[in-house]
């Protein structure tokens, strides 16, 4: 009996596929909901500042006489707050994970808008 | 009598890489005593209350763990619907209920995996833990986090899980049970893993009262107390019994989680049969006013949320009794009289989680 069981271990890990993925020859692969690195789409942006006050991390810095939209990457905790409570939809995560960093100067990512619409 | 020794167990990695402090006084290789020390990384996350609003403190209590975050988020918002007396759409409480549920499958298959590490069967670790994946696959799959998941939210959850996506949840959760049954065996059945386990730290029935042990600690020592049985989410209309072992050693609150881990796979087997359709949320208006309690089950026991809040959007205090914090006494019962050798088993079989009990 405890020979079969070992017999049958032993047969699956000789002849069966690796249980590890073959990481990065073979890439992994996101699902539709994984939340990833946060994305704004600047033109959709009024730099209303909801999601710098909503922001848990205190990660996002939105200025609307300069009309830009400023994360830092190492404070953002992905909790995807920003996105749900944006009203005009200019955040989303992307389907990747944030580039690990070495250099703090990288941290944050900046962008700005040309013009500001109007709330219509 | 033997000559008295006093040795520092911890905090860099113990057993696990949980920073738990014991100076242990030894008489030879026998432990007599054990003083604890905790507070190595405490990160003062309560206070917070009064800087983040009610709605963003659900994704900071969150991280109070990182094993049963959901379980914190549920509790947490658990806690400001019913200051609120908000009752959530059914549908929300089943989804709630399947996601504690699968934190129960893969907190057990990581503790059956670090329980096997601990007696140095490193294989049976890894085993364990590969078989956990696929459990995380679907949290990534359904909530877009793989630990931390940040679905609940004040007044139901964000996300929906369709009912196809649930049958293959339910797919997965068969191989997984199958895989499970070939590695719970060896916890079972092993001779080897029977002498490490089998005898070894006793906790009495009483003893499990008197110094209030949660979670499978207390119900390896023949206790049949489950918070789940309150009720809360929607564990009312799900059908299940306390898991309970009478003899309250190491061997006793292995089985208990073993038995658990298939018993939460029922769960949700139970839950996607009978999950209804409808709304996942109900709408938050105003700011809460008023204190509440609420007590959950964790995969470690009973942990219990206070809140008070005074009609601002800031809470007046939150605070959060994890299982851990309960279960430390009763790993001091457990010590005297236990080998050296066999106090990383001790530690291990309360489960503990040291920085969430600290906060
Ligand atoms: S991203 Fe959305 S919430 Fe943030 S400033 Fe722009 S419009 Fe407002
Ligand atoms: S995902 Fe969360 S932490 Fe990150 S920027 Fe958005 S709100 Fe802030």
């Amino acid at each position: 009996m405890a020979f079969n069981v070992i017999g049958k271990t032993v047969m699956k890990s000789l002849f069966g596929k690796p249980a590890t993925a073959m990481y990065p020859v073979i890439k992994n692969e996101f699902y539709p909901n994984t939340r990833g690195n946060i994305e704004v789409a600047i033109d959709k942006c009024n730099f209303c500042g909801l999601c710098s006050r909503r922001c848990p991390a205190g990660a996002i810095e939105v200025s609307k006489p300069d009309k830009k939209w400023e994360i830092d990457r190492t404070r953002c905790i992905v909790c995807n707050f920003c996105v749900q409570v944006c009203a005009r939809d200019s955040l989303s995560t992307q389907r990747h994970y944030t580039v690990p960093m070495t250099d703090k100067s990288k941290r944050i990512s900046t962008s700005y808008g040309q013009t500001v619409q109007e709330d219509a | 009598m033997g000559e008295r020794t006093i040795i520092p167990f911890g905090p860099q990695h113990p057993v696990l890489p949980e920073p738990l402090h014991l100076d242990l006084i030894l008489e030879d290789e026998k432990v007599v005593g054990a003083v604890p020390s905790i507070g190595f990384v405490h990160r003062g996350l309560e206070k917070l209350v009064e800087k983040r609003d009610f709605h963003e403190m659900m994704y900071v209590i969150e991280r109070v763990c990182g094993i049963c975050s959901f379980i914190h988020g549920q509790g947490y918002v658990q806690t400001i619907e019913g200051i609120f007396g908000l009752e959530i759409p059914d549908r929300a409480k089943f989804l709630r209920t399947i996601w504690a549920e699968l934190s129960r499958v893969h907190s057990h298959l990581l503790w059956l995996g670090l329980m096997a590490d601990a007696y140095g069967f490193e294989s049976l670790f890894m085993h364990c833990w590969r078989v956990r994946e696929k459990v995380l696959d679907i949290f990534e799959e359904t909530t877009g986090g793989r630990v931390i998941f940040s679905v609940c939210k004040v007044g139901g959850v964000w996300k929906d899980i369709d009912n196809e996506t649930l049958k293959r949840i339910v797919e997965v959760l068969n191989v997984v049970e199958q895989e499970s049954k070939a590695l719970t065996d060896v916890f079972i059945k092993d001779f080897t893993v029977q002498k490490r386990t089998r005898g070894v730290g006793v906790l009495s029935y009483q003893d499990a009262i008197d110094v209030g042990a949660v979670g499978p600690t207390l119900r390896g020592s023949g206790v049949a107390m489950d918070l789940r049985k309150l009720g809360y989410a929607a564990y009312g209309e799900l059908n299940f019994e306390p898991i309970v072992e009478k003899d309250g050693d190491c061997y006793a609150r292995t089985i208990v989680r073993v038995r658990e881990l298939y018993q939460s796979i029922d769960l949700i087997r139970q839950c996607v049969s009978k999950i209804p359709d409808g709304e996942i949320e109900v709408k938050v208006k105003g700011n809460p006013k008023g204190e509440y309690v609420s007590r959950l089950e964790q995969p470690r026991g009973q942990v219990v949320y206070y809140g008070r809040a005074n009609g601002t959007k800031y809470l007046e205090r939150f605070r959060v009794r994890t299982p851990t914090f309960a279960n430390i006494p009763a790993l001091l019962k457990m010590l005297p009289g236990a080998d050296l050798a066999d106090v990383p088993l001790l530690a291990l079989t309360i489960d503990p989680c040291i920085s969430c009990t600290e906060r």
